[in-house]
């Protein structure tokens, strides 16, 4: 009885070989991040639409014409998303870090990942944390058709033998 | 209403994109690889990232609307984001799902992964970019036939 259950216990920390204690700290920060905007502006503030408000400054399209209102505003989240991240590696990364993930991945994922946020009306910090965070139920679909989907394409390029 | 911003606007909204920021890159969320070993089910600890993350919305957004009725800096109500279901949830689902398995990034882990000095990421904002203007245009293009009589 209790080996089975040590063997269930060593079975999930398999599935934590880094333990969660970075993940859950700097999933709190994020949060904050977005409670702290929240509190003081009624805004909850989404990391993709960054993408659509900026290009407004280059595009008339309606599509990108409509966020005018907010992209100052989204710049500065944005920059301050870039340097929050750069107190974390000054603070505990010591120097830079570069992926060893191929660019074509990084490219071609990224020209979809843009496409599908727009499409879908969030990415991971909109429908993720702020849609759940609101019990919405479009954005607990959202994130649920995303997740699996990347589950199951991560594992078809990894079965298909591409690394990194 | 640009004009009458409130002069803490700017600087709340950047504090919380440090936090956010410094979240991602403590999280490690902000090195591909690392999403890609969870998307690939051998570290599962990107799930307590969004819980944790979505764990200290939720109370946000349950607590502050009945404390008060609006936003110290923008006078504005304290709304819950709630977009309207369609199919176009589920499409964008899958497109994003399908980028961000190929790649390991999303829109926040690419900005943040620039500023823990990533700089081939700079592939991937650009990617990002270039989707989200497609798809724009497209969009843009469409609504306009719409709007004819």
């Amino acid at each position: 009885m209790i080996e089975a259950a040590l063997q269930a216990l060593a079975g999930v920390e398999q599935l934590f070989p880094h333990g969660i204690y970075r993940y859950a700290v700097g999933g709190v920060f994020v949060g904050l991040g977005v409670a702290v905007i929240y509190v003081a502006t009624g805004i909850s503030a989404g990391a993709s639409t960054f993408l659509e408000s900026t290009l407004s400054w280059v595009s008339d399209g309606s599509r990108f014409q409509r966020y005018t209102a907010s992209r100052d505003w989204r710049v500065v989240f944005t920059l301050g998303i870039v340097l929050g991240a750069a107190v974390y590696a000054v603070i505990y990364q010591g120097g830079i870090w570069t992926t060893e993930v191929q660019l074509w991945r990084l490219f071609f994922g990224g020209v979809l990942v843009g496409i599908g946020t727009r499409i879908g009306k969030g990415c991971t910090s909109g429908h993720g944390v702020c849609g759940v965070g609101s019990a919405s139920r479009t954005s607990f679909v959202g994130v649920a058709v995303f997740l699996l989907v990347a589950i199951g394409t991560a594992q078809i390029v990894m079965a298909a033998g591409v690394t990194p | 209403m640009i004009d009458e911003r409130h002069p803490a606007f700017m600087p709340v909204v950047f504090v919380g994109g440090l936090l956010f920021g410094f979240g991602l890159g403590f999280s490690h969320m902000a090195r591909p690889e690392v999403v890609l070993t969870f998307l690939q089910l051998t570290d599962l600890g990107l799930l307590f990232v969004m819980f944790g993350a979505a764990a200290v919305t939720a109370v946000t957004f349950f607590t502050v609307p009945r404390l008060r009725s609006t936003a110290p800096l923008t006078g504005s109500g304290y709304g819950r984001r709630l977009k309207q279901f369609d199919r176009r949830v589920v499409v964008g689902g899958v497109v994003f799902g399908v980028g961000w398995g190929v790649s390991g990034i999303c829109p926040g882990s690419a900005y943040a992964s620039l500023g823990i000095g990533n700089y081939p990421m700079l592939a991937g904002v650009a990617g990002m970019f270039m989707g989200a203007y497609l798809q724009g245009v497209w969009r843009s293009k469409q609504l306009s036939i719409g709007e004819r009589p």
